[in-house]
């Protein structure tokens, strides 16, 4: 055989590629990829992997030609630094509350619509999912002015009742509590809509053999709703958790971190740091930080997400 | 009706579902009746109750001042466009990746997709920021461009195309190659007009997703020639005198869009939320 030949079988064996029309099979997909595969590598995958490098460094945006490799400087900066373990802080309640409410509340709001015994479940389920619709920011103004400390129609409500008027966003121990109900109020829809199909995927047959046994509604619930929703419960609060600890636009647009830094997150201090401080260095370490901890909770995921056949039945 | 344990249960089963209804609502309700109000009209039915939620005047002013006040008329041109072109330029590309994955077979094709599916939990603002000095690097800033490159790949989109592809019976592109098809051909006049659903559902995803970005344009645009809507009204919040009436009425143009598309084709969104926790 010439040596043309056996370069092509070479090849051939590497890249599985035998024939003309495996040739023509392979041109076809890598150009069916490349448009899709160029743009995620320069817009996604570069700035995810400079991200991890800019954290090793001191750069200063308008200094970039006096940039050097710091090591884990920034890194020790930040856990030096009161404002950092305050957002840490912040960000860590923020998603420790928001959470088990949110997910919780889905899933309630799921069982309630899911009976068999009410109509309309379509209305039910567009009326609580249309804020997820809406932009966080639209979301955020409207009930800023919904807390409004004096002209809040929340207030007004209150105060039309007998109660109290309450400081809202402007109460360093409410506000961020304040941001968390809105964000329920927005959110909850979305994770609902992931419960009902778990709910659908239970076997009815289940439910009809736990009556002939005479089990009530809580028993029913407790042993065969929810082990059939484990795997969806796990996702769920994944995908939640990970949406929390990035939390910005909120505190951003309503309270711009206040009264006192009291809604200060983590990614609004990473916002303050790279876009208007321009210390690409630091705010940098703070969003690898804040990736680790997401990155975590998937791994936990996995590790809690059992293979459907070891769940229920 | 019997006034029994069982019906007395379901009444309260809808009370309770009435009274969430309502909760869920109510911000929205207020939200669209006071930009119908002069400013004077929504700040005396906030004290006097429930006339918050009544339509007691009704008038297009607020609406006509957002739009001339404040240059409205062009950040919603600019948020349809961005969003169409790129949704529109993305469903192509990230078609034809999610079909070559699918359906051919090419060097490195299980290593390049195990990447773009790792690529789904990356948090976008992970990569803000150097994401904004590659555009900037590129000269794209306050550019059309910079609201509309770094988007039109998705790789969660890509994911959902391949899904979809993958359930189509071979036999198809068998019979188009018989009829003497090329890839291009079986792809665009073959494969494609058989996948609505998938296509729909890409749509309003990332229609959805580009309409509502905040952070991006936050950061890529400081020329209000480019300003998106969401951009757009944040300022109106902080520029004075402001007029809560016409805020209302700005809130409402920037949410009509997504909630026609929303109860329009809500199959399509509930179906892409749906079948993630599978």
């Amino acid at each position: 055989m010439n040596l043309v030949k056996k370069v092509e079988n070479k090849f051939g064996d590497i890249f599985n590629i035998n024939s003309a029309k495996d040739t023509r099979e392979a041109i076809g997909g890598l150009a069916f990829v490349a448009p899709a595969v160029i743009l995620l590598a320069v817009f996604i995958i570069f700035p995810a992997i400079m991200s991890f490098y800019y954290s090793l460094t001191d750069f200063y945006i308008l200094t970039p030609d006096k940039t050097s490799f710091v090591g884990l400087d920034n890194y020790k900066y930040l856990f030096s630094e009161e404002i950092f373990y305050q957002a840490l802080k912040n960000t860590i309640y923020f998603v420790l509350v928001v959470v088990p409410v949110q997910v919780g509340a889905a899933l309630l709001l799921a069982v309630l619509i899911n009976s068999k015994r009410i109509k309309g479940v379509k209305f039910f389920r567009t009326i609580f999912y249309s804020p997820v619709v809406l932009s966080m920011v639209v979301v955020s103004i409207l009930w800023a002015i919904l807390y409004n400390p004096n002209d809040g129609l929340l207030n007004s409500l209150l105060v039309a009742l007998g109660l109290p008027k309450q400081p809202f966003l402007s109460s360093p121990k409410q506000a961020m509590n304040s941001i968390i109900a809105m964000s329920v109020w927005q959110g909850v829809g979305y994770q609902m809509v992931i419960f009902l199909a778990g709910l659908q995927d239970i076997p009815e047959s289940l439910y009809e053999a736990a009556e002939i046994d005479g089990a009530n509604i809580w028993q029913k619930f407790r042993h065969i709703t929810l082990p059939g929703l484990y795997n969806v419960t796990v996702f769920v609060l994944l995908v939640t958790s990970i949406a929390a600890f990035g939390i910005f636009v909120q505190p951003y647009v309503m309270t711009q971190g206040g009264p006192d830094g009291a809604t200060k997150t983590l990614i609004m201090m990473f916002f303050e740091e790279g876009f208007q401080l321009r210390e690409i260095g630091t705010s940098s370490a703070i969003v690898v930080i804040y990736f680790v901890m997401v990155l975590t909770v998937s791994i936990l995921q996995r590790k809690f997400a059992k293979d459907k056949q070891d769940s229920v039945i | 009706m019997k006034l029994n344990r069982n019906n007395v249960m379901l009444g309260l089963h809808y009370l309770i579902l009435i009274v969430l209804v309502f909760v869920f609502i109510f911000p929205l309700l207020w939200m669209l009746l006071s930009s119908f109000k002069s400013e004077r009209t929504m700040m005396t039915d906030l004290y006097s109750g429930f006339k918050a939620f009544l339509p007691t005047e009704v008038s297009l002013d607020n609406y006509k001042e957002v739009f001339s006040r404040m240059n409205f008329g062009k950040y919603l041109f600019n948020s349809i466009f961005v969003s169409g072109m790129t949704v529109g330029i993305g469903l192509i590309i990230n078609s034809m990746a999610g079909y070559a994955f699918a359906r051919l077979d090419f060097p490195g094709k299980d290593i390049i997709f195990a990447v773009i599916v790792s690529l789904v939990i990356i948090p976008f603002q992970s990569i803000v920021l150097p994401l904004f000095l590659v555009v900037k690097d590129l000269g794209m800033l306050d550019s059309y461009g910079a609201l509309i490159i770094p988007f039109i790949a998705n790789a969660f989109s890509i994911f959902m195309f391949r899904q979809f592809f993958l359930n189509i019976p071979k036999e198809v592109e068998e019979a188009a190659q018989i009829d003497g098809c090329g890839f291009l051909r079986t792809f665009f006049q073959v494969i494609v007009p058989m996948s609505k659903p998938v296509f729909a559902t890409a749509t309003i995803l990332n229609f959805t997703g580009v309409w509502n970005q905040f952070l991006w344009p936050l950061v890529a645009t400081t020329d209000p020639k480019f300003s998106t809507i969401q951009i757009g009204i944040q300022e109106f919040f902080t520029q004075q005198p402001v007029y809560y009436s016409q805020i209302m009425a700005a809130l409402t143009i920037a949410s009509l869009p997504m909630l026609i598309l929303f109860v329009s084709l809500q199959k399509y969104f509930i179906n892409g939320m749906g079948g993630m926790g599978k």
